[in-house]
């Protein structure tokens, strides 16, 4: 069978599933809506927030990126985990046992204030939406290049099943349709992993075989040396050195750590669970569950890697196999025969180089590449789906549920009925699944810039806030909202400037200390920390019935 | 402030974070970041120990860590409510045990 038939039957069936799951789990209650019941077993909610949390980016980007930064590329993988340290240990359990149902909730009542609250939601809803726009352009590529339908109709099909479930279920549907899609998008990845691991190592685990000998076929040797040396022979730089200032590393690594720790629609999964116990559990699970993507995707890169430099190089352009020219078609790889001598040179001197690569093909070509079976590479478009599509869900959610719940309900309309703010609540994820669905469609030149951005963001605005918040009780509103405030758009002043205003000075040279725009965040949760703990001084200590609830949530029950 | 109890509790808590985190901040951000071109000089298998920490090493340590935090605020929790039912008379005897609602009865 060929791969598109394989990919209708692995879509369909995925398809089948989340709805099946959806009509299962209907919500009737805005506790059922925004939490799920609150009653979710701590496993279950450990693969729900994986696959959260592992997005079109994750999936597809990750390993790609990673190939091509070589061992910089740790900041992605470092940055992606480490952040859940600090959620499990600095935030989940003390959020869960404040038990409401979302972060502007915990900021509103925590800072006895509702220009907090309104900052809180802003914040989280300029976060979300970056990100959703990301997943849904994400969803709208794997449509087009399996189903080889056109990505307007990729994306309105994608729209469709999340707004599916999202609607009907709430935090109950999506919560079980990203256990489903977990499993989908875990399986999609390993398999081919484990193939190509096979392959060229002898070793069936992934994460031993990039450290292995390469089996006689492809030349032995240890492949990461060998990797080393076919990069250097072509003029790259070898592939387990550093290539960016280690300060750089150092920050971008801290702002995606801390941004990971303030994604709200991270942080809500806990506000799921039964007990604070559970809290921490399922915070374990979900990293168990994490890392087993995240420490496969090093070992994709390097075979990807290798690989592709073993295919292409130096090969006639005649005798190039057949997903060459597949992927040419959809431009992801583009060969100019400069010197028009019908081979490829691929090389890390521009001048000679005739062969751009998109690294989104390491992953999604990697099957093809290695040569697997159709419903290898199939599958892979299946567990692509997936991860976008259950991170898009749990975005719409937070965005809704700031609409419906933290603007509507405890700020302008206080006197509306659980009905009416679910109704509400499903308008606005309706309205939210439109306004993305447009922007995938539409794509805006800027949205993988704005990636830095939703992190960025998250790091300087939330994470203080919140940390701040349980582990220092006289911090008071005053200098929590001008903390949230100010890292807030320091942190968007500098990406701003950076990435739209002067574009051509985004270099080491003009960046503050050498830091990047991807690695602002980090000194934007400085500033954060820093002026609220100042502005602190000058006001008094927080009501005593807050002080209370601050101790309140530092025990266990 | 209130009990005496929970003073210790959120004392203890503070202690094993601050240890954990620690050493979560060590393995990425010295080990796999400060230090990771001098590590690269040792080497295991076909892997730099550097370039491992940075991309295998790191992850391994962050989820021992969670699982750790798990067990020990596990036997911290026990600890805490076997203290606070076996040394309730600490309570009683400053008089302020009934000034707040005591903890709902945990199902």
């Amino acid at each position: 069978m060929s791969v598109q038939i394989w990919t209708y039957i692995f879509v369909f069936l995925s398809f089948s599933l989340y709805i099946g799951i959806a009509i299962w789990s209907r919500a009737g209650s805005t506790n059922d809506f925004y939490v799920a019941g609150g009653g979710v077993h701590p496993l279950a909610n450990g693969m729900a927030t994986a696959a959260d949390w592992m997005s079109a980016a994750s999936f597809i980007s990750m390993a790609g990126l990673i190939s091509f930064l070589g061992r910089d590329g740790a900041f992605y993988l470092m940055g992606w985990t480490g952040g859940y340290v600090l959620l499990a240990l600095l935030l989940a359990p003390y959020l869960r046992k404040f038990g409401k149902f979302t972060v502007p909730d915990f900021i509103g009542d925590r800072y006895y204030s509702n220009s907090a609250r309104l900052v809180a939601i802003f914040c989280a809803i300029s976060v979300s939406f970056v990100y959703v726009c990301g997943q849904m352009q994400g969803a709208g590529i794997v449509f087009s290049r399996f189903l080889e339908v056109d990505i307007t109709t990729g994306v309105i099909i994608g729209m469709t099943i999340v707004f599916f479930y999202a609607v009907m279920g709430g935090m109950k549907g999506i919560t079980y349709t990203q256990v489903a899609q977990y499993c989908v998008l875990i399986f999609a990845y390993l398999v081919p992993a484990i193939f190509i691991s096979l392959m060229m190592t002898g070793n069936p685990i992934p994460q031993l075989g990039f450290g292995s000998e390469l089996t006689p076929e492809y030349g032995g040797g240890y492949l990461l040396d060998r990797l080393d040396n076919l990069s250097l022979d072509l003029g790259f730089a070898a592939y387990t050195e550093g290539l960016r200032p280690t300060q750089d590393v150092f920050f971008i690594t801290a702002a995606l750590m801390f941004g990971t720790a303030g994604l709200p629609h991270v942080i809500i999964r806990f506000f799921t669970v039964p007990s604070v116990r559970d809290a921490r559990k399922s915070a374990a699970y979900a990293l168990v569950f994490i890392a087993i993507l995240y420490t496969t995707a090093p070992a994709v890169a390097a075979f990807a890697k290798t690989n592709l430099l073993n295919t292409v190089d130096n090969a006639t352009y005649e005798e190039l196999p057949g997903w060459f020219g597949t992927w040419e078609t959809t431009q992801l790889i583009q060969f100019d025969d400069r010197n028009d001598d019908g081979m490829v040179q691929y090389s890390g001197d521009p001048a000679v180089n005739e062969l751009t690569v998109n690294r989104d093909i390491m992953v999604l070509a990697n099957p093809e590449i290695a040569g697997l079976p159709n419903w290898v590479v199939a599958l892979v478009a299946a567990g692509a789906l997936a991860a976008a599509l259950s991170t898009a869900a749990g975005l719409l959610l937070v965005i809704s549920t700031a609409v419906s719940h933290d603007l509507l309900k405890r700020s302008l309309m206080p006197g509306i009925t659980e009905k009416q703010e679910l109704l509400y609540a499903r308008l606005s994820i309706f309205v939210a699944i439109l306004i993305a669905g447009y922007f995938g469609i539409n794509p805006p030149g800027f949205v993988a810039e704005v990636v830095a951005f939703a992190f960025g963001l998250a790091a300087a605005s939330f994470f203080p806030a919140i940390v701040l918040g349980i582990f220092y009780r006289r911090m008071n509103r005053q200098g929590a909202i001008s903390g949230m405030l100010a890292g807030f758009f320091f942190t968007a002043a500098y990406i701003v400037y950076f990435k739209f205003i002067a574009p051509e000075t985004s270099n080491a040279e003009h960046w503050w200390f050498g830091i990047s725009p991807e690695g602002i965040g980090t000194l934007g949760t400085f500033v954060n920390t820093v002026v609220a703990l100042t502005v602190n001084r000058f006001y008094p200590a927080p009501p005593q019935d807050v002080q209370d609830m601050v101790e309140e949530i530092r025990l266990p029950n | 402030m209130r009990d005496e109890h929970a003073r210790a509790y959120w004392k203890a808590n503070v202690r094993i974070l601050t240890i954990l985190m620690s050493i979560w901040f060590f393995i990425s951000f010295v080990c796999g970041i400060l230090l990771a071109d001098f590590l690269d000089n040792f080497r295991f298998a076909g892997f730099k120990l550097g370039f491992w920490i940075a991309q295998q090493g790191s992850i391994y340590v962050f989820v021992i860590l969670i699982l750790v935090y798990l067990v020990l605020m596990d036997r911290l929790d026990a600890q805490y409510t076997r203290n606070k039912k076996t040394g309730n008379h600490i309570d009683s005897d400053s008089n302020n045990a009934d000034q707040k609602h005591p903890p709902e009865g945990q199902a």
